[in-house]
């Protein structure tokens, strides 16, 4: 497969002739890839970019960062969230030798989004719906079980999940492993007998709630947040007692100060975030308690400010006209006391979204040379297309710049915090509004990305989808779906519908950009061997220099790929690399739930870009280990 | 022209403006097949001992246009669209193919509407009016292309999704009775 390498000082004449590349080998399929420099959307600018910056660059704040024990207790690795391992045995010399070490059949045909968790020789696996957890042995070869849990959700829950019954994985504190269960269930086993300790309800399918989320444990809190955004819930973030399970303290996403855990400490830093129970008054009548905000994605925690940030899923329902107002605290940014819940400062990332841009992804911890001093702050690879570089102190945008090809908005307003709408992207009852970028999943989704200290970037699995909508009036039956949009998506400019972005987080933009023909929702790890790992939707997982883009090895799964990879060394010494493969997800419904490609708004709107992946990828559930010979 | 054949003409214009009547009535009271029990559905293809004959329950929405596309109307209000988008499904399966979980024939169809089904199926039960149910039974059918091209609706009037029940290809349906809750919500 023909990959080629473009950086900005190869001038137009380059960037030409690699489009035109790309317009020959567009549908070449097999999973190629290209990386080519890329320009951000607005940016005129031809600015020379080296493969690698030499200057000053972003670092991880030591408090947030991991131990280097060989381990991944937690899917995002260190409170940072930087999914980073030093382990340099495996690198750009020798990882064309790879091959794989071991194989287990997780017995679950869905999207197998977790990543696999390693902890005392231990690696803990958590299927999609019905949730079974695996620990496998490392100590032994071909990795035998040590124990199945199996939590039997109700069945029911299954009717709940907007966008396959997925689980993101498992978190490892206190020699307890913490899961979520499809039907709204966190429940703490012993890590070591597989015994369960305790098991809390925390929400109900009867009201559209499900879990999906990894759970993230701080200090003696579990924080779990909802899904449910196509259900019209009433979304949350809440803290269970480590040792007991008992209910901490739980911050709505919607409703009065009270609820919202809104008090004294509250300072936001943009004015358009100020103001007495927002949550109820940027909504109209009583639509804030069916209004969405879950806290499905990723939370990050920062030990020396003791905070947590999490961002808040889109409002409901989808049709806009339905819900006049910013629609608070919707797709908003919170940085919250982990021991009380307690909001410190709020920002409100999308105010009253058109186009379902949750604001659950993650947010990246780093320490970043900015204007002749080092700001901490956090990135955020937003849905809406912008990369957020923010102070994570005081909630100030220092910088809101695209990372893929955005027509819905027009950019963010740095004095105000305000992004700014384009007009003619709005829906419109009734009326069909063509080739919105982003589509409703956004430039990228809840696949996590990677950053790796020693080059300084940030490795972002996205999409390249564009839509067309027609919104229509959704009617609001508990328990039932709460959308109120048609929806058909396509591939974006370029004809390409996936990339993985290298972001230099210091310069605002991208290093370079490999043009993936499919969505890329796997999650990427990077290591101190100076590679990026990720896999594709048609099964083919993948290991890039992490300076260039270049790849150095592949390797073709059973099923498409839209896992989390991991890394980790084994009681022999060896680094391994391990990942789920099994397609499904909103992405890959077509195939994980049998969807019929005829029907373009199948999967709210996502089948009519995917209908070459049945083709392409069958539905599986397997764990792959990698290893040198 | 003769009597014999005036008869004759007369007749036959009086059978099709029936049948059109049919097609196209709008009924102010509703008296759909309400009366024959959705209990007696069975949901397995295996009878043990001798066969018994089974009283096929006829809905008869199927033949009258105005009810499937009233059915259309509810298969949105009632919130199926948001599972089963336009037929190829989401949350739920594709009602558009020639694999029926839970059966094909209308009676099976009202069942899994009103019963709900364990993999995620809500119960309707005590939520839609017996005859809405069955209206939504007639369009369901329509997707596959199992009503007459005359009843099935054409054309909607929003952003196209996929081919008009007038215009589905006619699926032979397949029983797939697959219990896995893994594999099928």
């Amino acid at each position: 497969m023909s990959q080629s390498v473009r950086f900005w000082w190869s001038g137009r004449a380059g960037v030409a002739a690699l489009l035109l590349v790309a317009g020959i080998s567009g549908c070449s399929g097999g999973g190629g890839a290209r990386a080519e420099q890329r320009r951000p959307v607005g940016d005129t600018a031809v600015t020379a970019a080296p493969p690698a910056p030499s200057g000053p660059r972003a670092t991880i704040p030591a408090e947030a960062s991991a131990p280097e024990d060989g381990q991944w207790t937690r899917p995002a690795r260190d409170y940072a969230s930087t999914r980073y391992s030093a382990l340099d045995q495996i690198n750009a010399g020798n990882v064309a030798e790879l091959r794989v070490a071991a194989t287990f059949s997780t017995g679950v045909l869905r999207g197998q989004e977790a990543a696999p968790i390693v902890v005392n020789n231990t690696m803990y696996v958590i299927t999609p719906f019905p949730n079974f957890v695996y620990a496998l042995d490392l100590t032994q070869p071909g990795l035998p079980v040590k124990w199945t849990y199996k939590p039997k959700p109700m069945a029911a829950a299954q009717g709940v999940a907007c966008c396959d019954v997925v689980n993101r994985g498992v978190v490892y504190a206190d020699g307890k492993i913490i899961l979520n269960t499809l039907d709204n269930h966190t429940i703490a086993v012993d890590a070591v007998t597989g015994h369960e300790l305790w098991r809390t309800r925390v929400g109900d399918i009867n009201l559209g709630e499900s879990l999906t989320m990894a759970p993230l444990v701080v200090k003696d809190k579990v924080l779990v947040g909802n899904s449910g955004g196509e259900f019209g819930v009433r979304g949350w973030l809440t803290a269970l007692d480590l040792n007991t399970g008992k209910l901490a303290w739980r911050a709505w996403g919607t409703g009065p100060d009270k609820d919202v855990l809104i008090g004294p400490r509250f300072h936001p830093f943009y004015a358009k975030d100020r103001g007495t129970d927002l949550g109820v008054s940027s909504w109209p009548g009583d639509m804030w308690k069916i209004g969405g905000a879950g806290a499905w994605g990723w939370i990050s925690y920062d030990p020396a400010l003791n905070l947590v940030y999490y961002g808040t899923s889109n409002p409901g329902p989808w049709n806009p006209a339905q819900r006049p107002g910013d629609n608070k605290w919707s797709i908003t940014l919170f940085a919250r006391d982990p021991e009380t819940g307690e909001a410190v400062w709020a920002y409100q990332i999308t105010p009253h979204d058109l186009h379902d841009y949750d604001g659950i992804n993650e947010s990246i911890l780093l320490d970043v040379p900015w204007h002749g001093q080092t700001r901490h702050v956090l990135l955020r690879p937003e849905r809406n297309g912008y990369l957020y570089m923010i102070d994570r102190g005081t909630g100030e945008v220092l910088y809101a710049n695209p990372f893929g090809y955005i027509n819905s908005t027009t950019g963010v307003d740095l004095r105000t915090g305000r992004l700014q709408y384009a007009a003619d992207k709005e829906p419109e009852l009734g009326k069909v509004v063509r080739d919105i970028c982003p589509a409703a999943p956004g430039v990228k989704d809840w696949q996590p990305s990677s950053f790796s200290p020693r080059t300084g970037y940030l490795y972002i699995p996205h999409q390249n989808l564009c839509m067309d909508v027609e919104s229509v009036e959704a009617s609001y039956v508990a328990g039932t779906p709460f959308v109120g949009m048609n929806v058909k998506m396509k591939a974006g400019p370029g004809g390409h519908r996936g990339e993985l972005t290298a972001w230099d987080p210091v310069a605002g933009k991208p290093a370079w950009v490999i043009k993936e023909d499919l969505p890329v929702w796997s999650g990427t790890v990077a290591t101190g061997g100076d590679l990026v790992f990720y896999g594709t939707m048609d099964g083919w997982f993948k290991a890039i220099d992490a300076r260039s883009g270049r790849e150095l090895w592949r390797f073709k799964t059973g099923s498409g790929i839209i896992g989390q990879p991991v890394t980790y060394r084994g009681p022999d010494g060896k680094q391994y690399v391990a990942v789920l493969s099994g397609v499904g997800g909103w992405s890959g419904g077509i195939v994980a739930g049998d969807l019929d490609a005829r029907d373009s708004s199948a999967a709210l709107g996502f089948v009519n870009a995917m209908k070459d992946l049945r083709a392409r990828s069958t539905k599986g559930g397997t764990l792959y280990v990698f290893a040198l010979p | 022209m003769t009597a014999r054949t005036l008869r004759g003409v007369l007749a036959l214009a009086a059978a099709a403006a029936a049948l059109a009547c049919q097609r196209e009535t709008r009924r102010f009271r509703e008296s759909p097949p309400a009366a024959t029990s959705e209990t007696a559905v069975a949901m397995s293809e295996l009878v043990p001992g001798p066969k018994t004959r089974d009283l096929p329950i006829r809905n008869p929405y199927e033949r009258n246009a105005y009810a499937v596309s009233e059915g259309e109307r509810l298969f949105n209000a009632y919130n199926c669209s948001g599972c089963h988008s336009h037929g190829g499904g989401g949350i739920g399966p594709a009602l558009m193919d020639d694999q029926w979980i839970y059966g094909s024939d209308p009676e099976n169809i009202f069942s899994t509407i009103v019963e709900g089904r364990p993999n995620g199926m809500p119960t309707f039960r005590g939520k839609i009016p017996n005859y809405q149910v069955w209206q939504i039974v007639a369009y369901v059918r329509s997707l596959s292309g199992l009503l007459p091209k005359d009843i099935a609706p054409a054309r909607d009037d929003h952003m196209v999704a996929g081919p008009e029940p007038q215009r589905t290809e006619a699926l032979r349906p397949k029983h797939a009775f697959t219990p896995s809750a893994a594999d099928h919500p």
